[in-house]
């Protein structure tokens, strides 16, 4: 059976007191969040533990395919274009409307 | 005026990364640009209080986050706290992390990307309730520090870090689920994931 209900962190494997320390730090290595010393002592355990690296490894993906895919969706040129408008009338607006392109016209996109 | 158009240089490029996390915010492509222009206003009327050399970008989702808290969530009623149930620690990778032999040739990264679709995942976090998305989105997704997340959403770092365990737990969860649902994966692969 899979779960090792003598498994306290609930790591996927059988794993030695280092694994479970490392495993604890997932969240805090991948995101990084760790103290120098601390990320190269994990980096190190990962070159000789197998196990544990697949599943950082797992888990780095995992989080690159949720960010990929997030960035994925059409952005609409027409937005740029807006806020692009707006900016330009705003710093006109600011500069006494004395810029050149005059009258709070925005600039024509190439 | 040098400062503004400074801003105007450096500041454009992020547009489209706001804008997807807008949409993930908003859930709705109108008030996602809405969002993302008002935070451009914003930003650029206060870029003289930008600290040059600082984080441009983290401070461009500073201003959407605070933009997104102070007036679309407002909209709504404000949701309820909604607690997750509690899903267990590596939930997706007990069971499809064990894969090898399925994966040959292919890297991790290429299974995972072509196991989900971008629909998938999008869903899957708009699925979040809210507390857990707006942390997974600023950490997962746009990059930020835990420290930056805990001053955008104006909560500790300790809260910071449990919303993301257990946000991704769940995402993690559902993500599982459509896979099942496709039947891409049996349910229990697990067995695979005993002790080598």
């Amino acid at each position: 059976m899979t779960h090792d209900p003598n498994s306290p962190s609930g790591v996927p494997f059988a794993v030695t007191p280092d694994c479970e320390k490392v495993m604890a730090e997932v969240d805090s290595f991948l995101d990084q969040e760790l103290t120098d010393a601390l990320r190269a002592s994990i980096a190190a355990h990962l070159e000789s533990c197998s196990p544990c690296f697949e599943v950082f490894d797992f888990e780095a993906e995992l989080r690159m395919v949720i960010s990929t895919k997030t960035h994925t969706v059409e952005f609409p040129n027409t937005l740029r274009i807006r806020i692009e408008e707006k900016l330009t009338y705003l710093r006109i607006q600011g500069s006494g409307g004395t810029e050149s392109g005059g009258g709070g016209e925005p600039r024509r996109e190439a | 005026m040098a400062d503004q158009q400074a801003f105007a240089e450096q500041a454009m490029e992020y547009m489209p990364q706001l804008y997807s996390t807008a949409l993930r915010m908003t859930h709705n492509a109108s008030d996602a640009e809405d969002l993302v222009q008002e935070t451009y206003l914003k930003a650029y009327k206060g870029f003289a209080g930008f600290e040059q050399g600082t984080n441009l970008r983290a401070w461009m989702f500073r201003i959407l986050t605070n933009t997104y808290i102070n007036s679309y969530r407002s909209k709504k009623r404000r949701p309820e706290e909604i607690e997750l149930d509690d899903v267990e620690d590596f939930y997706l990778y007990r069971r499809m992390g064990g894969l090898e032999a399925v994966r040959a040739s292919r890297s991790a990264e290429d299974e995972l990307m072509d196991l989900f679709s971008d629909a998938e995942v999008q869903s899957a976090i708009d699925a979040l309730p809210e507390s857990y998305r707006l942390a997974i989105l600023l950490s997962d997704v746009e990059g930020l520090s835990y420290k930056e997340i805990a001053e955008d959403l104006d909560i500790p770092i300790g809260t910071v870090m449990s919303r993301l365990h257990r946000g991704r737990k769940a995402l993690q969860k559902r993500l599982h689920d459509y896979a099942l649902e496709r039947g891409l994966t049996d349910a229990i692969p697990e067995a695979s994931l005993e002790a080598p």
